[in-house]
């Protein structure tokens, strides 16, 4: 049996949300998620904003408490006793450069925290000499060490919190948008490192992002998300050609091409009405609200993921 | 063709372009001089440095430290005691009663006119014949001793429950949340004077204590002090722990693997120590000025113990004939007011690593 770097199995996690009357409701953040993460592997999650992206990358980290399912790292499951020891192999870096570093730190100290509570280094030199190394992997000079992280700009402050995650050389990082803060020419910069330290260190990544363009570039798979559910898996490049499921083309076709003419030319597939309301979602496929082809069948049931060839999984009754 | 960018396209005499001919490359060595390197520091030396930077922080720390080292030399230099009315030789001076500043009573100018020598009346004298100068240096000891104690009580009582409440947050912080709503609607003015009334009866201190000096009325306000003023500071301390424990910084350090005990140690408690630091260095301030009111409304320190608030009071009766025993206390409490406010201040902007320098 070949073995996953990552296997994620029915992952549920509800959060209670008290409504006006006093009553609690649960709010199905995510919702029987499942994909597994070779070693070395990016799979790209898409999805837009409150379908519960950030949550399933927080919820393998066990940021969050899962509901249900199961988190397999090297086939062994996390829970909260091994979690400690399974923080030195997985690791995340943040979405909001701006929030995500202690201000009260200087970076030596940021970069330095995960050696200091994992115990990585014999003695102060060795601690320095680390940081350093990690601060020069990632494009920062020796003499950043001693400075606030209020005095960089945003991609190197991005930077920073990628050398923390690589800080304790985890086989795994959740990157939870963390080029989406940043400007265009920086996002480049950023990816591009994001790139080159998989190669060097065989890093995977989970790398979760609203931005298809930049999922396509980094991704060998990509996952989209819809309202907590997974609706569509396939091979980076399958998936940007031959999209199956509805949401997945809609959201293509809203990929902006800098072509005018094949802006002008292309279709492009409007949805209409809104999200629905997580707290109170449409019965069977969640997405048969604003799916043009939606049919009685899907009213009834939730469509499960199945192959259609190629390893290029759909969640939708049409064929 | 590789295009030379040193060579620019022939100029015009009136062209105001730049020739790129007069400047050179700048060497390694140039360029090294322009890394502002700034050297390690902690986030307190660092916060110190800054202090020191701020010309009116170091302008009341040099005052404090004149007050305080003035309160603690002057009883040792002045040959009078706070309460002590003065004598030549072991008979009373019944002449020297309310005395300008730096006058002798006809009875000193006799026994210096003798060939004796006498310590001068740096602030005058009372109506009970007693040096204003050392009762005035008493009163700023008192006012300061309560100033501190409070503050601390405040301090220490208001953090533990502020944090915990804050950290733990749910429904402990709403049960402890809702006691700090009561404490805060109680009328502290009554709680005092009912406090010193049940207190004069209960407690008996042992004559001699610096604690019978005191009097039960300042037991009462310490008490006070730690029952009523720390529900603010709490407050404080909850909200700023509510706002710094939803920062994505701290989830980070979750997700690294650091525990709740090297979260608030390490993350929590850096962020909040500014407003730590300044709401105690303010309420040193605000705790003198109550102790001072209390005094001037007759529920201070016990007399013949003077405080900045009792003199002032007793001074309120010939204020027509005798001003400047209203303006020496009132001068006392407003540098000391007005000094620790501005070195709240001046630690605040130091200790806050988002207001530049």
């Amino acid at each position: 049996m070949s073995e996953h770097l990552l296997e994620v199995k029915n992952l549920k996690e509800y959060f209670s949300v008290r409504n006006g009357v006093g009553k609690t409701l649960p709010l199905k953040a995510v919702d029987d998620v499942s994909f597994t993460i070779e070693k070395g592997e990016t799979l790209g999650l898409v999805g837009e904003s409150g379908c519960g992206k950030t949550t399933v990358g927080r919820t393998i980290l066990r940021l969050y408490k899962p509901t249900g399912g199961q988190v397999l790292f090297k086939g062994e499951e996390v829970n909260d006793k091994n979690i400690g020891h399974m923080r030195k192999k997985m690791q995340m870096v943040f979405q909001d450069p701006y929030s995500s570093l202690d201000p009260r730190m200087t970076v030596e100290d940021i970069i330095g925290e995960p050696l200091d509570v994992h115990k990585l280094y014999a003695n102060r030199k060795e601690r320095r000499d680390k940081i350093l190394e990690l601060m020069s992997f990632v494009g920062l000079n020796a003499e950043h060490a001693t400075r606030y992280a209020h005095e960089f700009s945003g991609g190197q402050r991005q930077r920073i919190g990628i050398a923390r995650a690589l800080a304790v050389n985890p086989e795994f990082i959740v990157c939870d948008e963390p080029v989406s803060a940043l400007d265009v020419s920086i996002q480049a910069q950023v990816i591009n490192m994001f790139e080159e330290l998989q190669e060097k260190l065989g890093v995977a990544y989970l790398f979760i992002a609203h931005d298809l363009l930049v999922v396509h570039h980094i991704s060998k798979r990509i996952a989209v998300m819809y309202l907590g559910k997974i609706v569509e898996i396939a091979d980076a490049d399958e998936l940007n050609e031959q999209p199956i499921h509805p949401y997945t083309q809609s959201l293509l076709s809203a990929v902006p091409i800098p072509d005018p003419d094949v802006t002008r030319s292309r279709k492009r597939i409007v949805l209409e009405g809104d999200v629905p309301s997580p707290l109170n979602m449409p019965s069977g496929c969640p997405f048969r609200t604003r799916c043009r082809y939606a049919t009685e069948q899907c009213a009834k049931e939730m469509p499960t993921l199945t192959d259609r060839g190629n390893g290029h999984q759909v969640a939708c009754w049409n064929k | 063709m590789e295009k030379n960018t040193n060579q620019l396209p022939k100029k015009s005499i009136l062209s105001a372009q730049i020739d790129l001919s007069k400047f050179s490359p700048a060497t390694e060595d140039e360029k090294k001089q322009q890394d502002v390197m700034s050297e390690s520091t902690t986030f307190f030396k660092d916060g110190m440095r800054k202090l020191f930077k701020n010309p009116l922080a170091v302008l009341s720390i040099v005052l404090l430290c004149i007050i305080l080292l003035t309160i603690i030399v002057a009883p040792m230099v002045v040959p009078y005691g706070y309460s002590e009315m003065l004598s030549i030789e072991g008979k009373r001076d019944k002449t020297a009663k309310n005395l300008p500043p730096f006058t002798y009573s006809e009875n000193e100018q006799e026994y210096i006119a003798q060939g004796n020598k006498r310590f001068p009346h740096i602030f005058g004298t009372d109506d009970l014949c007693r040096d204003y100068f050392i009762r005035v240096i008493y009163g700023t000891r008192i006012s300061l001793l309560v100033g501190f104690f409070a503050s601390i009580i405040v301090l220490i009582i208001g953090l533990l429950y502020g944090s915990i409440s804050g950290y733990l947050g749910g429904k402990v912080d709403l049960i402890m949340m809702r006691i700090v709503d009561i404490i805060y609607s109680l009328p502290d003015m009554l709680i005092i004077i009912l406090l010193s009334v049940v207190l004069n009866e209960a407690l008996k201190f042992p004559t001699g204590t610096i604690f019978a000096q005191l009097g039960t009325n300042m037991i009462s306000i310490f008490i006070v002090f730690g029952l009523l003023y720390w529900v603010s500071m709490a407050r404080l301390i909850r909200g700023q722990i509510l706002s710094i424990k939803e920062n994505e910084y701290i989830l980070a350090a979750k997700s690294i693997g650091a525990k709740p005990s090297r979260i608030i140690r390490k993350h929590i408690i850096p962020n909040c120590l500014s407003v730590i630091i300044i709401s105690t260095a303010l309420q040193i301030p605000s705790a003198i000025f109550t102790e001072s009111y209390l005094s001037f409304v007759g529920l201070g320190v016990k007399v013949p113990m003077p405080s900045l608030g009792s003199l002032a009071n007793a001074a309120r009766e010939g204020l027509q004939s005798y001003p400047y025993k209203l303006v020496f206390p009132a001068i006392m409490i407003c540098l000391i007011v007005l000094s620790l406010n501005l070195l709240g201040d001046g630690l605040r902007d130091a200790f806050d690593p988002k207001l530049k320098r």
